[in-house]
């Protein structure tokens, strides 16, 4: 058993309101400059539609990921010596067309318009080039647009759903969508990792951030490719490649990343997992339908004395497995079995996880009109057994979250229903029923259980949102180094300006 | 000092010179200014038509031109049937044209496409045009004087080595026809131009990628050491 630390974060579905908050932090805070201007290395999409960039989850097309064929695991994206071939040329690279042409407005004509007889405009024009452009796409062009037949149809998870469901998806009272926010997954198995042929990406051992080595990076911009989730961006000015780096400044100073911190719907929480690093060879190499538990297999119990034992014997501090116990990623993932891996059919095995959005659930429609039935008390036991008549179908869901297995979103949504009802005759009846608590049972869930995951949902602290160690950063140096090495010097020393080469 | 002096003596040394010290220079002390700077996210089809012939055709040009330095028996021994030496001489051709249609394109790829224009510093159009120019010299030399994999063995190496071993011996070349000296001094230019450029961006050629573990795991220190 290797034990080693990851920093996760999860993401509560159904609390999020689409209000892309967490985008403009980060935008704010790490792309606000030239050449990153198109990147959103978070970013919120709706659900069904083709998300960032467009049809990203098109791996037929972009290539990204691993493929399992005949047991062995592989790039999807090239051989090595494919790779060394294809640096001049890559054919699975997204290109701007997918992503959007940076725009901004000319705003100095409203100032410095001569006289006329119509009102000056501040016409759009491109960052790249300064030139007028006329604006086709954007970032989030497709937002709240679940249901249109321009966008959402070429959504690739509903594929596989039976036609007429997709008809009925798109009838105007059964429009549904949901928000998908994402960020740099931080995978166990990175494709990005694997695919750069400078070996200047790497994971970070402490808490698993994967960062790309901007003084190693030769811009061969295989990681864009071989990434499936679209998550390692090109940085067309200084020729380097750039991606989500979880905010580790701030969380080495015990913030939370900037999207996590400044989210409206607090549907985010972090915590570290402890896992297996002996298991990831197997877990990645498993068929799809037991991808999920070789997953959680890989998780380990922080509680477990003999993981204790293990991590202590890997160097891990006593500091961070009590952070591990207290975590609430630990809690989503493992304990309550509720959070799931976006597209664990990548196999790049993700660390950040979803909780599935249960809402809306069901509706009726009843003399043209629309309505939700979940205030009826009766309906909501009829409906623990009718989960397909959830507005937004099982089988779209699986396709995000399980590789397609419906019997894994089931059991989440049943235990987020369960504690639902549990909760609700708890609060307006003032007493629990044996009804509920049969309910509640048949999900897998006791009653403190419920009762924890309730407080978790609804009402958490900063503090128990966010459970961040110690990464004792000031001991770095100390314990490698003289400690008097950078006496007298300012900061980290002499720091280069990341300019672009000639 | 007269101009065969300069540019077969004392230039070289110029160049190598530059080439080697600003090289290690930058490679160790500017890591960051290290890349291939790739403009396929802003255009990609032009790119494709000139990036891919002129890539491949000028990698196995260079290294031909390298074999044919280091070793020059090899060349001789493989030109020593004719049938040999007509396919050597016809696909060295073959790559060269392919490399010059590459660089053309590339050329007006850069000139023509806003995207690109707002990425291109008057060094890479210095490098593009005197590519060009080593192309054309290059080609036509292929053509004119027959057979260059013969003669290049006979003249270069020594005069090469000559230059590298610090015993210049420019007789070898001076007597050579205008075309062919051009060939000669446009390359030392870039060789004195290399690591002001772009050009660095050879030097990564990343082949440790075939053998590298797929996954890197780097910590501020090793655990099992540090406990």
């Amino acid at each position: 058993m290797d034990v080693r630390t990851h920093m996760s974060m999860i993401f509560h579905l159904d609390k999020c309101i689409g209000c892309h908050t967490c985008s403009v932090a980060c935008k704010n805070l790490w792309t606000d400059r030239k050449g990153a201007e198109y990147m959103w290395w978070n970013n919120v999409e709706t659900r069904p539609g083709t998300g960032f960039p467009t049809q990203w989850e098109n791996q037929e097309h972009f290539r990204g990921g691993w493929e399992r064929k005949k047991g062995k695991l592989d790039l999807k994206l090239h051989t090595r010596l494919e790779g060394i071939f294809k640096l001049f040329y890559n054919p699975s690279l997204p290109g701007l067309r997918d992503y959007y042409e940076p725009f901004t407005f000319d705003y100095q004509n409203l100032f410095n318009s001569p006289k006329k007889d119509v009102q000056p405009i501040a016409e759009p024009i491109s960052m790249i080039t300064g030139d007028p452009i006329d604006i086709e796409t954007g970032p989030n062009w497709d937002d709240d647009l679940g249901g249109s037949n321009i966008y959402a149809k070429n959504d690739v998870n509903l594929e596989s759903l039976p036609q007429e469901v997709r008809e009925q998806m798109n009838e105007l009272e059964r429009l549904v969508f949901n928000y998908l926010p994402r960020i740099c997954n931080h995978c166990l198995n990175p494709a990005c990792v694997a695919a750069c042929p400078s070996g200047a990406i790497y994971k970070r051992d402490e808490d698993g951030v994967v960062l790309v080595n901007e003084n190693d990076c030769r811009a061969w911009r295989m990681c864009v490719a071989a990434c499936p989730y679209k998550k390692v961006y090109y940085n067309w000015n200084t020729g380097k490649s750039e991606k989500c780096i979880l905010c580790f400044p701030r969380m080495e100073t015990g913030q939370a990343p900037a999207c996590a911190h400044s989210c409206v719907g607090r549907i985010r929480y972090m915590g570290v997992l402890l896992y297996d690093a002996d298991q990831i060879p197997h877990a990645a190499n498993v068929p799809d339908d037991e991808l999920i538990s070789a997953h959680r297999e890989m998780i380990l119990d922080p509680f477990d004395p003999k993981v204790i034992a293990a991590a202590k014997e890997n160097g891990i501090g006593d500091d961070w497995i009590e952070s591990a116990q207290n975590s609430p990623a630990y809690k989503f993932v493992k304990e309550w079995e509720i959070a799931l891996p976006l597209h664990p059919e990548f196999r790049t095995m993700v660390m950040m996880y979803y909780i599935p959005p249960l809402s809306p659930v069901v509706s009726v429609t009843e003399k043209s009109l629309f309505r939700l039935d979940l205030m009826q008390e009766d309906y909501d036991f009829e409906l623990f057994d009718r989960l397909d008549a959830a507005r937004l179908p099982i089988k779209y869901l699986a396709n995000l979250f399980s590789a397609g297995d419906e019997g894994t979103i089931r059991t989440v949504l049943r235990k987020l229903l369960a504690v639902r009802i549990y909760m609700r005759r708890k609060t307006v009846r003032g007493k629990v029923d044996s009804v509920s608590r049969k309910t509640l049972a048949e999900a897998g869930l006791t009653e403190e259980q419920a009762i924890t995951m309730y407080k978790m949902t609804t009402l958490p602290t900063m503090e128990e949102r966010f459970v961040f160690p110690n990464y004792h950063r000031e001991m770095s140096i100390e314990a490698m180094l003289d400690p008097l090495t950078h006496k007298g010097e300012v900061g980290l020393g002499y720091i280069q300006q990341p300019k672009r080469g000639e | 000092m007269d101009w065969n002096q300069f540019f077969f003596v004392v230039f070289p040394y110029i160049s190598f010179t530059l080439f080697v010290v600003v090289t290690i220079y930058r490679l160790v002390y500017r890591p960051f200014t290290q890349s291939s700077l790739s403009s396929q996210l802003l255009e990609r089809k032009r790119l494709y038509w000139g990036s891919i012939p002129f890539h491949h055709g000028i990698t196995w040009i260079l290294l031909f031109h390298l074999l044919a330095l280091v070793f020059p028996k090899a060349i001789l021994f493989l030109n020593a049937v004719p049938l040999r030496l007509y396919l050597l001489e016809l696909s060295g051709f073959a790559l060269g044209l392919w490399a010059l249609v590459g660089v053309v394109i590339l050329i007006w790829r850069r000139i023509t496409t806003p995207y690109i224009k707002a990425v291109t510093t008057t060094m890479d159009i210095v490098v593009l045009l005197l590519t060009l120019v080593s192309m054309i010299t290059g080609v036509l030399t292929a053509s004119l004087y027959r057979f260059g994999s013969v003669w290049f063995t006979g003249v270069f190496t020594p005069y090469l080595w000559s230059v590298l071993l610090f015993q210049p011996r420019p007789e070898l070349v001076t007597p050579l026809p205008w075309l062919i000296q051009l060939h000669l001094v446009n390359n030392f230019i870039i060789l004195a131009v290399f690591p002001f450029s772009r050009l660095v961006h050879i030097l990564a050629l990343p082949l440790d990628y075939l053998i590298r573990p797929w996954q890197l795991v780097i910590g501020m220190r090793d655990r099992k050491t540090v406990k």
